[in-house]
């Protein structure tokens, strides 16, 4: 079942059930080392219920998940010794300053009182939070508080780190800093397997992407494999001339293939982009399309070509919009429980 | 600023990249290594919120100063002999009521998240909770250090000496600890935190005020002096009378060490199969 060097993350049919709700309902799962794994899905899709499961918080109902070939059930302290968690709500102790909660889990993972005070030190330092080392966590901003989060993740270097839904709430330059984190912990060695609702992110950060709804895998690949199944997204053209729009109209669907639509600006054409066999030739094409409206002398004021989002990657992929069903919920289910 | 950061090579990246390895990995922290540090924690949450303090400091006065003047002149004719009689059984009521705030604390860490963190390291899996305990046995001795100075400061002079009162905190301190562990069970299976101080404080007075705390159990009804003789709060009380009065008897002390033991022994595996199974 597993080889050498075995995979990070290695599950097959994980169940897991709340009363009635399937909140995870057969995961398979193989994840190689050294990479970052995004899991992608709405609110209650069964992503931190199965996070939740591989760090050994929950046991599944069937099924079997192996991390670094340790069975998550019988071998659990193995695995703990290997993964961290960085939970959607922040896990640090709001009534403790950042150092006191870097301290804490140094001291826990086995570190002398010494080197845990030199190791908060030196995370606070490099997390831009040595500010802010001796306040109490519950003035801290949500970015610093997830900051102090993933600093607490990386007290000592874990194999395997979780991170669930770690830019949720945030504002743009604390998801960047986070992601920035992300980047370098990868690159320091450690797996990630990051929850995420946006499409944009696991397109960032993860190598492959595993799209998640109702508790299973709806589909798995790189994010260029995912967005070449949903289409490359919606080009929008606006002309400085709205009595050019016919003409851009016939030039953007001969040179694109695609029907192109009139927006409900006079002066603005919509199309949705063709599912390419690669994403960057999308891109190709769009430009190669512009270029020959400005050879025709049309002039474009605007254009964009955007993602598409994960609303159509769900319309796509399941034929309905990615909002959470509240009667399914099931992350929700599983927070009450707990 | 956010185009920066987003990519790898600026000095905050590189800063991160420097710290992240951290050196060799230290050796798994051992049982007793990690419960204190636990420990440690519940007093660093006291040092930072002391405003949890006020039921600890609050109860045992109120209780004390209320009952020795409320009672003492009915029931013994005076303060002074009533206090000789009041005392040890206020300190086992203080610091029994202050037990039931281990449970409350316990579900705040659950229903926060923080323990989540806390379940997934790889340590001893009771620390987080004994840990907890121990900086609760903290409170205890808080709240019995005041019951005695009030006790001391009214007039109260044990027969039993330093020796028989010490004895009798220290009878009092591990009961408690017993104790508390029908609390964590409790705070690890109800919702709220609000649930778990209701729950327990309804469970708690019926025991205490129904037992030997505050009167002689010869003067109640039958049915009453039955629940009384049974009641464990009242066995308590009784070895820590006889301590603090110096006339303690082997078997006395002898009962209240074995229900702690037994109530350590039957709550102690509920709470952690229970902290297993989240």
């Amino acid at each position: 079942m597993h080889s050498h060097p075995p995979l990070a993350i290695e599950a097959a049919g994980l169940v897991k059930a709340f009363g009635a709700t399937r909140a995870v309902d057969g995961v398979d799962l193989a994840v190689p080392p050294g990479s970052v794994y995004g899991f992608l899905g709405p609110n209650g899709a069964g992503k931190t219920t199965t996070i939740r499961i591989l760090a050994t918080l929950l046991r599944p109902d069937a099924g079997t998940a192996r991390v670094f070939g340790h069975d998550i059930v019988h071998q659990a302290e193995m695995v703990r010794a290997r993964v961290s968690l960085t939970g959607q709500f922040a896990s640090v102790d709001e009534d403790l300053t950042g150092t006191e909660n870097l301290v804490l889990l140094a001291r826990l993972l086995g570190h002398s009182r010494a080197r845990a005070r030199r190791r908060a030190g030196e995370l606070l330092e490099a997390f831009d939070l040595a500010e802010a080392a001796g306040r109490l966590v519950k003035k801290y901003s949500g970015g610093m508080r997830r900051r102090l989060d993933v600093a607490a993740s990386v007290v000592v270097r874990p194999d395997l780190l979780f991170l669930d839904e770690p830019t949720t709430g945030l504002d743009p330059r604390s998801r960047n800093q986070v992601w920035e984190m992300v980047r370098a912990i990868v690159a320091d060695g450690t797996t990630v397997l990051l929850t995420t609702q946006y499409l944009d992110e696991a397109d960032q950060l993860a190598d492959r992407i595993a799209v998640i709804d109702r508790g299973r895998v709806i589909a798995e690949g790189t994010s260029a494999q995912l967005k070449a199944s949903v289409g490359a997204g919606a080009l929008h053209v606006r002309l400085r001339d709205p009595g050019d729009l016919p003409e851009a109209a016939r030039m953007l669907a001969s040179a694109l293939e695609v029907p192109v639509l009139p927006g409900t600006d006079p002066a603005a054409l919509t199309t949705r982009m063709p599912a390419a066999p690669d994403v960057e030739s999308a891109g190709e094409l769009v430009g190669h399309a512009l270029a020959e409206l400005s050879r025709s002398g049309i002039a474009v004021t605007d254009f964009t070509l955007g993602q598409p989002s994960l609303d159509e990657v769900f319309l796509a992929l399941t034929g309905r919009p990615a909002t959470a069903d509240p009667a399914t919920d099931h992350d929700t289910t599983e927070e009450d429980a707990a | 600023m956010s185009a920066q950061t987003a990519s790898p090579a600026t000095p905050a990246g590189q800063a991160l990249r420097a710290v992240l390895p951290g050196g060799a990995r230290p050796p798994r922290a051992g049982a007793l290594s990690a419960t204190l540090t636990f420990g440690w924690r519940a007093l660093l949450k006291i040092k930072h919120v002391p405003e949890q303090l006020i039921d600890v400091i609050g109860i045992p006065i109120i209780f004390t100063l209320m009952f020795t003047y409320l009672f003492g002149g009915a029931l013994a004719g005076s303060t002074g002999s009533y206090l000789r009689f009041l005392l040890p059984g206020s300190l086992v009521m203080a610091v029994v009521l202050v037990t039931t705030y281990s449970g409350v604390t316990l579900n705040t860490d659950l229903t926060k998240g923080t323990f989540d963190r806390f379940r997934s390291l790889p340590i001893w899996r009771p620390a987080p909770i004994v840990g907890a305990l121990l900086g609760d046995v903290g409170r205890y001795l808080l709240a019995s250090t005041i019951v005695i100075a009030l006790g001391l400061a009214l007039g109260f002079r044990p027969d039993g000496g330093v020796v028989g009162v010490l004895a009798a905190v220290a009878l009092v301190l591990a009961f408690a600890f017993g104790l508390s562990w029908i609390w964590t069970t409790l705070g690890l299976v109800l919702r709220a935190p609000q649930a778990v101080s209701n729950v327990s404080l309804l469970v708690m007075f019926p025991l205490t005020l129904a037992s030997n705390v505050f009167a002689d159990p010869r003067t109640m009804p039958g049915w009453l002096q039955a629940f009384v003789d049974v009641n464990p709060i009242s066995h308590l009380v009784t070895a820590a009378r006889g301590l603090m009065a110096g006339t303690a008897t082997a078997g006395q002390v002898g009962w209240a060490l074995l229900a702690s033991a037994a109530l350590t022994a039957i709550f102690a595996p509920l709470t952690m199969l229970r902290y297993r199974n989240l």
